[in-house]
């Protein structure tokens, strides 16, 4: 290169020379002496060619990404674990200080303050959730299922997880995964259980009957992954328990201002999605998993993240940060370590803090008032619209499933059909639940509004006509 | 100015916990309650909420106004020194975050998409997943990439995954009970390997800086899926045989996975596929210019062979004839979906533009710097009293990295590779990286140079070592008892494994310290 590269301060001519002198090598080649000639290759490499400058640079990625439509100029609807919600501007100004953004692992008094975010991360996710020990998140709500089974089958020593069969497809692919096969020592084996058609809840009966000897735990949702809310969620941690089961509960946390938190209907094990807590949707890379407990010894000692505690500096009374129970992550003990641990969404974890201390107790319960206020309006405009249904109008939080199988129209359609209004309609749900028909799952949160939702129902009524 | 360094003190605010702070009714955020039209009063609306699952008390959140939240938290990140000094961080190639990408990734047209949109909304998206994609391949020689992994332990997960799928298509999984590791591979290879359900085989350091080839094929059998292993390893040793190796697993039958964790001295030069490997993963986080920030978000890049590819069941981006970009799903249930969706989306987009910036000539530039600052910062660390190289009978030079050792300082004086790092904050450096487990070398420490820091950083950083070093045998207390610089004093860690004791929530420490909700 004829210039210096500016990520680069020693890609001058005068700097490569100062490091070969000092170093008393006569070029660059001589400093690969460990690698055989043979293994190294003759290729040309056919990269594109640099945009070394910035304004270059800059302009392609616009030019790129400009192709891209946004939940912003569109009304969208969609949601299924990944939400569109608010996210306060001081969420985004805190996470992107340098100071976070390009911290790696420093000493714990050096990185205090990152630690102690990552703390207050935990401790007030806990708040929400009614739970004493809180692990640093994972990479998604999915791994944090996959995690938490493959812990209540070492708390066990049993190998079936129950799961309800309306789950979104993709998480209960990510569980499988982290289940492996029945060849393999440590398989656990992923069933499901039925669902109630008449309100979408969970089968009770068939709950029963599934729940023997062999079920290390009973993993559920509430609100469930098509919006109902699982008003019989003592029940199902009651029959676990009674079958020495742990029971593990996936919870939305923007619903816990005004739903139950899990602690209070018997839950051992909460998990779920860390994005809507102050995280954009990112095309799906803002998503980090969340995992809580009683903080009880058998529960404490299964935790495959690191962990964050209040613990002592060597000067009497000061406070500091560090890991508990290092020793059984991947770090301390590799493979005899509990799974395995390693970068997740750490920087996610300090805009959740930030969220949840900026919306606090009313916030928390003005958010879930909004959603469900939001949500109840639009499922009733929507199934006074002729040949749409709203299937279990009432008893959810924030999504509904709507169905258009009277209208003749496939959901694909319906939804080609809304772009052309700059409306992203709700997700498909027909081919991954044939059962339910063409129907779609829609999401409204606080970011809507009563003339978006009426926006919505005018073209719904237009494009169905 | 002591010892030509620069006077340094860390800010200090003895910030409270957030869960501490606030006053009662005091709001940090309003959303919307008095809007006509919704039919349902907003006093009313939570009977919507079936009896029984209503929030009784309100979560014991702290009540703050937007300022004080806003204040808290910048407190709190000027008592984080990250790359504000300088950052040797080995094993994790610190470098450059290009501001451009990380403003352009807040934009709406990635922060404000969702994942289930129509790909016809998401071509820009698509397009640059597809251009990653693309590059890698010409980098590596593999076949297709997928960005779904959150981390480089996921992307080996995924690969341990990606072997047990492959292995049970041919009916002998259940005979493939093996992954064979070394000691000196990264520790997600044998845990993620563990954690897919095979047992774990750590071939053992030996004479010349790697397991023997001897050593591998002692083991490597019908039982053998795969072979996990980094090249160079973390002390900075490249395995000459490694093609060998690759040979021998696939003779029994075994997959072979590089851990490009150390990709940083070899990109350009290495081609994972021309050394025969089946898969490979690499740290957009890291290698690739996107920040480490903590500890993620990250992606492992993970690529693979053809032979390999049908096993992913991770949604993959292709390229139509008529030039637009779909996702194309797997028709099998998930074996190998270790996430949900297609991946930390920003973090490939700063990935693939920081490839764009750099271009071919200027990746190889950038393993030529590093190696080129690792090997200066060498000659002069050797010369300071107490240092050593790890495994000092291996001359040859080391790649982007080397593991060295305060052994000989530890004798002569008491003060231990921990009170180093913990003195170095106090000049305003970062802490260096000491060993992942398992330690071989007596009281190791790891600094990668890279190729971001200047050659005034590298003497700045050497200069700190040596004027500790020196401190170690004037004052070791100094250092016994640093950092003396920072907002707290070194951390002591009592009572973080006693379940009496460690507290990760406020609820927790409460209640075992006595103290009013």
């Amino acid at each position: 290169m004829n210039r210096a590269h500016p990520y680069m301060a020693n890609s001058t001519p005068e700097a490569k020379q100062h490091m070969l002198k000092a170093i008393g090598v006569g070029s660059v080649d001589e400093l690969f002496e460990q690698i055989p000639n043979q293994h190294i290759t003759t290729r040309r490499f056919d990269l594109p060619v640099p945009l070394d400058s910035e304004v270059e640079l800059r302009r392609h990625l616009n030019e790129t990404l400009g192709k891209n439509q946004t939940c912003e100029e569109n009304l969208s609807f969609l949601g299924g674990g990944v939400w569109q919600h608010h996210v306060p501007a001081i969420c985004d100004e805190i996470w992107t200080r340098s100071e976070f953004l390009t911290s790696v692992w420093g000493t714990g008094s050096s990185d205090l303050g990152r630690n102690q975010a990552w703390f207050e991360y935990a401790g007030q996710l806990g708040e929400l959730v009614g739970m004493d020990f809180v692990g640093l998140p994972v990479y998604s709500w999915g791994a944090a299922v996959g995690h938490s089974m493959r812990m209540a089958a070492r708390m066990t020593g049993r190998n079936r997880i129950l799961v309800p069969e309306l789950m979104d497809p993709q998480r209960l692919d990510v569980a499988r995964t982290y289940g492996g096969f029945p060849e393999q020592g440590g398989y656990l084996e992923i069933i499901s259980v039925g669902y109630n058609p008449v309100d979408g809840r969970l089968d009770l009966a068939d709950l029963s009957g599934k729940l023997d000897q062999r079920v290390a735990a009973v993993y559920f949702e509430n609100p469930a992954y098509l919006g109902g809310i699982e008003s019989g969620a003592d029940e199902i941690a009651r029959m676990a328990r009674a079958a020495g089961a742990e029971t593990i509960a996936g919870v939305d946390p923007t619903s816990l201002g005004v739903m139950a938190p899990p602690s209070q209907y018997g839950v051992d094990i909460a998990v779920g999605t860390t994005q809507p807590l102050g995280v954009h949707m990112n095309g799906g890379g803002g998503v980090g998993g969340f995992i809580a407990t009683r903080d009880e010894e058998r529960y404490a000692r299964e935790y495959p993240t690191l962990q964050v505690s209040i613990t002592d500096t060597i000067e009497e009374g000061e406070r500091a940060f560090g890991l508990a129970l290092f020793q059984q992550s991947s770090y301390g003990s590799r493979e005899d370590g509990k799974d395995w641990t390693g970068n997740s969404v750490y920087l996610w974890a300090i805009a959740n803090a930030a969220y949840m201390s900026v919306l606090g107790p009313t916030g928390f319960e003005e958010l879930g008032r909004a959603i469900l206020r939001r949500s109840s309006y639009a499922a009733r405009l929507i199934s006074s619209i002729p040949e749409i249904t709203v299937r279990w109008p009432t008893g959810f939080f924030k999504e509904f499933v709507v169905g258009f199988d009277e209208t003749g129209l496939s959901v694909s359609e319906v939804n080609r059909r809304l772009r052309s209004h700059g409306i992203f309609g709700g997700r498909d749900l027909s081919s991954d639940f044939p059962d339910l028909g063409q129907s779609a799952l829609y999401c409204v949160t606080e970011v809507h509004s009563v003339s978006d939702i009426d926006r919505l129902a005018a073209a719904l009524e237009e494009v169905t006509r | 100015m002591k010892n030509g360094l620069r006077k340094y003190h860390a800010a200090v605010w003895d910030e409270p916990l957030v869960m501490e702070m606030g006053a009662t009714g005091r709001r940090g955020q309003l959303f919307p309650v008095d809007e006509p039209g919704f039919g349902v009063a907003v006093d009313e609306v939570t009977d919507l909420i079936p009896e029984g699952m209503r929030r009784e008390r309100p979560a014991e959140l702290p009540e703050l106004s937007e300022p004080d939240v806003l204040r808290h938290y910048l407190h709190l990140s000027q008592e984080v020194l990250g790359m504000m000094g300088i950052s040797l961080f080995g094993t994790c190639t610190m470098k450059y975050n290009p501001r451009v990408t990380e403003a352009l990734t807040r934009q709406p047209f990635v922060a404000e998409t969702h994942p289930d949109q129509d790909v016809e909304t998401l071509q820009g998206t698509l397009e640059i997943i597809h251009g990653l994609d693309r590059m890698l391949r010409e980098l590596t020689g593999m076949d297709q990439f997928v960005f779904q992994p959150g981390g480089g332990a996921d992307a080996a997960f995924l690969h341990a995954t990606v072997t047990r799928a492959y292995h049970e298509a041919r009916g002998d999984l259940a005979q493939r009970r093996e992954i064979i590791t070394t000691v000196q591979a990264h520790p997600c290879n044998p845990a993620t390997a563990a954690a897919a359900g095979f047992e774990v085989i750590n071939l053992p350091l030996e004479e010349e800086g790697y397991a023997s080839v001897e050593a591998l094929r002692s083991v490597a059998s019908e039982r053998t899926a795969a072979l996990m292993v980094n090249n160079p390893d973390d002390i900075g040793i490249y395995n000459p045989h490694i093609k060998e190796w690759v040979d021998i697993v696939h003779s029994v039958g075994g997959l072979c996975f590089y851990d490009h964790a150390n990709y940083n001295g070899v990109m350009g030069r290495i081609r994972a596929r021309e050394l025969g490997f089946d898969a490979c993963m690499m740290m957009l986080h890291k290698t690739f210019g996107a920040p480490k920030a903590g500890g993620g978000p990250a992606v492992g890049a993970y690529g693979c062979s053809e032979d390999l590819a049908p096993y992913l069941t991770t949604p993959v981006v292709t390229k139509g004839e008529d030039g637009r970009y779909s996702v194309k799903v797997s028709e099998q249930a998930g074996s190998t979906q270790v996430r949900e969706y297609l991946g930390n989306i920003p973090v490939v987009i700063k990935a693939y533009a920081w490839l764009r910036a750099l271009g071919a000539a200027g990746v190889k530039e950038a393993a030529d710097l590093s190696l080129l600052a690792n090997n200066y910062m060498e000659t002069r660390l050797l010369q300071i009293p107490g240092v050593t190289k790890g495994l000092p009978h291996l001359d040859k030079h080391r790649m982007e990295m080397t593991r060295y050792s305060l052994g000989e300082l530890t004798e002569e004086t008491g003060v231990t590779t921990l009170d180093v790092q913990n003195r170095m904050v106090d000049y305003g450096v970062d802490a260096f990286w000491l060993s992942h487990e398992p330690w071989f070398i007596p009281e190791p420490f790891t600094p990668e140079a890279g190729e971001m820091w200047s050659v005034e950083d590298l003497d700045y950083w050497v200069d700190v070592i040596a004027a500790i070093c020196e401190e170690a045998r004037t004052d070791p207390d100094l250092v016994k008892t640093a950092p003396h610089n920072q907002p707290i004093h070194r951390v002591a860690g009592t009572g973080l494994d006693d379940p009496e004791r460690w507290a990760t929530t406020w609820r927790a420490y409460r209640r075992k310290n006595g103290l009013e909700s």
